[in-house]
């Protein structure tokens, strides 16, 4: 089952060459379709509540020598994503039909091998496999941005590849330092017998035996790596370029699934490996989540181009995600999965839909653009919906992730003093507040930019209504933008004014999916459930063991701390007694400093 | 004396062959001299077999720190040194074969294709002689016979001035270089007395137990390191290299960037397993406080100074050149991690790791220069003979278009070297970071991660510049294949190894390598072997990792071939 999810596209991705120019588009979209209805028909078929289906791993060996073995599993958490990538797999194969009319091989090849590379990352359970995977998405999407981008392409593909590139290999050598340490420890004698594993449950079992020094070496070497991903606040500054330059196609697949990659790679990985540094950092990363959905949204307001507003909404929106992960609690971090999910598919809806807009009017410029709704009726009312799921509206699903992730921040602020529905942790209200308002700056830029698009009196790119394919409304100009458009819109004369059956049949399963999460969650939130909760009581348990007697000296707390870190109630007792290890007091500090 | 001899078979192999081919080379008959380039093939298969088939060394040598190492270095060099065979064949002579077909009288002594071959051979001899060296005198030899053939095939790879002005620049520099690392030979002649390595290791560790290496000695291997650091082209001595890469022919030049550095390597290795990795001394590494510092500051700055500067260029050669020096620095960080003693395994083992890099780098390059030598530019409107070498990066734009297996082979080995999984650069880098973090070389290994992703920005340029840019017809030049088809071939056996090799590695060979025998375990006790001071230290929860060690020095699991 494993190997066919992930095999399929790879196959199509070899027949593609083969193929005559007509047949490559059929081949593709078979290639992605036949693991979307292997993925329904397996969550129909089996209850993912009670647990993953057993004996469906495979694990072969690999590259014995160096202790690499071909190891894939599934879980509710990736069989979710998977579901994600297996959706949008098809939808961004229909989507280029129209824009992409040059050197089709190349671009549905490395898009089906994008595909499948992307459902072997959520199924790899070698770490070294995982690595393998992670950055080889790297190549279809540098292929996809480099050759079928816009005109700053080749710039935004060098940038992505190379801050993604060197974000993992620091998370490389974290997995590599892990797993010596697995090596070392009672019951594995370092005798050179090629005890050297990457087996992600053992690298878990291992992590968690660190020291909190080591584990918060580990933690940062992998959250480099991820945070890049996301992108995390100060690293997400290649995004919005490689968004920008990307195809539509591209555009989708890297909001709805390539980000996920390393917030998947965050809950699986970074987190379960070094529980101790997780907890003890997760306020700084929560200040770097919250900066994201800031400043993210605060430079969303000011975007010309809608589709670097969408790109840096995600940077936005992704501090949601990261901020409801950090929190620790089932809320929390059910809203952060929901998030993944919800995202990419909100995210990746709106990309299509500028990439139709842009397919008409060759241009993004906001101020080259308005009224459309009068034009494009069709297009404006999914353009409007999948506006209203991204702000969260409540009834899409938008609302639900993002009201979790900051019920979750709230919730999670116990150490500063229990109160009711509290469950422990390091964030607290100040943290749900501060991403309250990256909320209400996310419903303002996005409602701005609907405002400017979607309606008010029709304004279109000078040129454009000349063609007046079928239009009725062809008179309303724009009000003397001089872009030179008209020209390179030629084969837009082939679409008609609004959008199309193909298109429509696009956007359809999307909406569908952003109300039907919105309103009835539930079967989402069941799938992820037995991930989510082992995280929560691993966190819990890591936390009754944190404050371990060790390296007295190293905690020269001061007299207020130790009052300030009253432990809630539900933890064990004995974590009263203790003087505060030096990372508790440093994120206790932390706390104090923004309460 | 005599039984020494009976372990030289590969290398008297090459030395009759390399003999055969400057008797046949002169010869008027044309059939006659092209003789030369299968003589040359047959002997490197013959002593490869030979190598592989047998080690009597391990056998006849007593107290080698390394005693497989002569028998993988024979192999190895066989083996690559066909592929760069390959590429090498129809070089020497082009233009004055050329000439000769067109009705010229054949003159012996401006033939140069019998010398071609036999320098090529002469250099391999000093290469297996380098690996199976046990005495510093024999090193010293075996190293210079590896280099001063070099010199030459610098100076008639070409016809250009600027193969001969490479060939000078490479030659004085060469043996500033040799001087430097003769005095060290001389100094550590000095501080025991000896030349033969196993007796030196003997004495130092006798210094070791009376309380430490003796300056001279320190002082000895210190200029002997950095001397040999010529011949892998690493920081100080890494000067010569981009201008000689570049003023070589791509065939000399791959043939530069693997048999003088694989020497270095293995000279590196067995000066440095004369003091062991296991001194006894705490530093963080095996190695000898000094030592180490030095070998570190090295490997940081050779790393980092090859990758900078390779970002710099624009010419492909001096891009590849620079990643030759960044490679060697990734490599000193297996050879500051050292071995562990018995068969290691491969992560653990940094010196396996840098036998497998070796290769894998050396088959990598073979794939990149091929397809540097398979192509011609010519200038529009320009005699036939006029062609000149590519050099730019924009001569390769659109090469997967125009010449898709080439273009192809190119874009593989540079997605190679970058170390992007699942390729071979990453299986081989892994072994590097692994025994590194072994070893408690976090420094290092972070610094060769960093590297990587500096590295990425200019193999990225090449491979996409091929993959993805259209050709250039408006360019006032065209390229084309040049029209021999060994090289090619060497280029796509090259790009295959790089795949296939990932999916089922040959680390055991490696491994089997890299086998280490502490020096005098009688002088030295049990506990101070490398792993065992660091697990108490880096592992305060697994109280039994000490107790590991003694399994540690059996030498069960041997590996068989």
């Amino acid at each position: 089952m494993l190997l066919t999810l992930l095999f399929t596209p790879l196959l199509a991705a070899l027949l593609v060459p083969l193929m005559p120019k007509h047949a490559v588009r059929q081949v593709a979209l078979v290639g992605t379709l036949v693991p979307l209805a292997l993925v329904i028909f397996w969550l129909c078929t089996h209850n993912w509540f009670v647990g993953p289906p057993q004996g469906v791993g495979v694990d072969a060996a690999w590259v014995e020598q160096l202790g690499i073995r071909f190891t894939l599993g599934i879980d509710g958490l990736s069989m979710a994503l998977v579901t994600l990538t297996a959706f949008l797999g098809p939808i961004c194969v229909l989507a280029s039909y129209s824009a992409i009319t040059t050197r089709i091989r190349t671009y549905y090849g490395w898009l089906l091998v994008l595909q499948a590379v992307m459902t072997g990352v959520f199924l790899a359970r070698d770490a070294i496999l995982f690595y393998v995977m992670f950055e080889f998405t790297l190549v279809p999407m540098f292929v996809l941005i480099s050759l079928f981008g816009s005109t700053n392409r080749k710039a935004a593909a060098i940038k992505f590849f190379l801050y993604t590139f060197t974000g993992s290999v620091l998370a490389l050598a974290g997995i590599v330092y892990l797993a010596w340490f697995n090596t070392q420890l009672p019951g594995k004698l370092f005798d050179g017998s090629g005890s050297w594993t990457f087996n992600v449950a053992a690298l878990v079992n291992a992590g968690q035996k660190m020291s909190a020094v080591q584990q918060t070496w580990v933690f940062f070497a992998l959250m480099a790596g991820f945070a890049v991903k996301v992108p995390l606040f100060p690293l997400h500054t290649w995004l919005p370029l490689a968004h920008t330059e990307a195809p539509t196609a591209g555009s989708v697949v890297l909001a709805g699934v390539l980000l996920k990659l390393g917030t998947f790679a965050m809950l699986t990985l970074a987190i379960p490996m070094a529980p101790i540094a997780a907890i003890t950092y997760a306020p700084a990363i929560a200040v770097l989540a919250i900066i994201g959905c800031i400043y993210g949204g605060l430079i969303c307001w000011v975007q010309t181009d809608v589709k670097k507003l969408v790109a840096y909404s995600s940077v936005a929106h992704l501090g949601f995600c990261v901020l409801g992960m950090f929190s620790f609690n089932a809320a929390g971090l059910q809203g952060s999965v929901l998030y993944m999910i919800n995202h990419g598919l909100s995210t990746g809806a709106l990309f299509l839909c500028i990439g139709m807009m842009y397919e008409r009017y060759h241009t993004r410029n906001m101020a080259e653009l308005g009224g459309l709704a009068i034009k494009m009726p069709i297009w404006a009312s999914f353009f409007v919906l999948f506006t209203m799921a991204s702000v969260g509206l409540p009834g899409t699903n938008g609302f639900v992730s993002e009201f979790l992730c900051v019920l979750g921040a709230f919730q999670a602020g116990g150490n500063l003093g229990a109160f009711a529905g509290s469950t422990g942790g390091n964030l607290g209200p100040f943290f749900a507040f501060a991403a309250g308002t990256g909320m209400i700056i996310g419903a303002i830029y996005l409602l701005y930019m609907l405002g400017r698009v979607c309606f008010g009196p029709l304004k279109e790119p000078l040129g454009h209504a000349d063609h007046g394919h079928g239009s009725s409304h062809g008179a309303a100009h724009g009000s003397g933008h001089a872009a030179a458009h008209g020209s390179d819109d030629d084969h837009a004369q082939h679409l008609p004014a609004d959008l199309t059956g193909r298109e429509i049949g696009i956007l359809v399963p999307i909406a569908v999916a952003c109300i039907f999460f919105g309103v009835y969650p539930k079967p989402l939130m069941q799938l992820i459930d037995k991930p989510v909760m082992n995280t929560v009581q691993l966190v819990e348990s890591t936390r009754k063991e944190m404050p371990a007697p060790k390296a007295a000296p190293s905690a020269p707390a001061t007299p207020a701390t130790p009052a300030k870190t009253s432990t809630p109630a539900h933890t064990d007792p004995a974590k009263h007694a203790e003087v505060p290890s030096a990372p508790a007091a440093a994120a206790a500090a932390v706390q104090e400093s923004h309460s | 004396m005599i039984e020494k001899l009976s372990t030289l078979w590969p290398e008297i192999t090459l030395l009759i062959a390399a003999t055969l081919s400057m008797i046949l080379g002169v010869s008027p008959s044309l059939a006659i001299r092209r003789l030369c380039a299968p003589i040359a093939a047959a002997a490197l298969v013959i002593a490869g077999l030979l190598a592989y088939g047998d080690d009597p060394r391990a056998a006849t040598v007593p107290n080698l720190a390394l005693p497989h190492l002569a028998q993988y270095g024979k192999v190895i060099t066989a083996a690559i040194g066909l592929l760069l065979l390959l590429l090498c064949v129809g070089l020497p002579d082009r233009d004055y074969e050329a000439k000769l077909a067109r009705g010229g009288v054949f003159d012996a002594l401006r033939n140069t294709r019998g010398e071609f071959y036999a320098f090529f051979l002469f250099s391999l001899t000093g290469l297996m002689l380098c690996a199976g060296a046990d005495d510093l005198i024999w090193l010293f030899l075996a190293l210079e016979l590896v280099s001063l053939p070099t010199y030459i095939m610098v100076a008639i790879s070409t016809s250009r001035n600027r193969s001969m002005e490479a060939a000078v620049k490479y030659f004085f520099l060469g043996a500033l270089g040799a001087a430097t690392f003769l005095y060290g030979f001389a100094l550590i002649y000095g501080a025991t007395g000896t030349t033969y390595l196993p007796k030196i290791a003997e004495i130092f560790q006798a210094q070791y137990a009376a309380g430490g290496l003796s300056g001279i000695a320190v002082a000895g291997l210190v200029l002997s390191v950095i001397g040999v650091c010529f011949k892998i082209a690493a920081v100080p001595m890494h000067f010569y290299t981009a201008d000689v890469y570049q003023g070589a022919h791509a065939s000399v030049t791959a043939f530069l960037a693997f048999v003088p550095k694989t020497a270095g390597f293995f000279a590196l290795m067995l000066l440095l397993a004369t003091v062991g990795w296991a001194s006894g001394e705490a530093t963080t590494s095996g190695l000898p406080q000094p030592l180490h510092t030095i070998l570190w500051i090295i490997a940081v700055l050779t790393m980092t100074a090859g990758n900078v500067l390779a970002v710099l260029q624009n010419s492909v050669k001096r891009i590849f050149a620079y990643s030759s020096i960044a490679h060697s620095g990734y490599m000193l960080v297996g050879l500051i991690a050292g071995p562990v003693v018995g068969d290691g395994s491969l992560q653990s083992s940094g010196l396996a790791a840098v036998l497998f890099y070796l290769v894998a780098y050396g088959v990598t390059n073979v794939g990149v220069f091929a397809v540097l030598a398979s192509l011609e530019k010519r200038k529009a409107g320009a005699a036939a003979e006029t062609t000149d070498e590519v050099d730019s990066i924009s001569d390769f734009r659109g090469l997967c278009s125009t010449s898709p297996l080439l273009g192809w082979t190119l874009v593989i080995s540079c997605v190679g070297l970058l170390g992007l999984p699942p390729l071979l650069g990453f299986f081989s880098k892994m072994p590097l970071l692994t025994s590194g973090i072994r070893a408690g070389e976090y420094g290092l290994v972070v610094v060769l991660v960093i590297n990587s992703a500096i590295a990425a920005y200019y193999y990225l340029r090449i491979a996409s510049t091929a993959l993805l840019e259209s050709p250039d017809l408006a360019s006032s030049s065209t390229v084309r294949p040049v029209g021999i088809p060994t090289r090619p071939i060497a280029g796509l056996a090259a790009a295959a190894c790089v795949v296939a090799l990932s999916l089922y590695t040959i680390t055991d060979f490696a491994r089997f390598g890299a086998k280490y025998d502490l020096p005098h375990k009688q002088v030295i006790p049990a506990p101070s072997a490398p792993s065992a001071k660091e697990a108490p230290a880096k592992s305060p929860s697994a109280p039994s990792a000490p107790a590991a060690q003694p399994q540690a020095n059996v030498p069960g699991a041997t590996t068989t071939n």
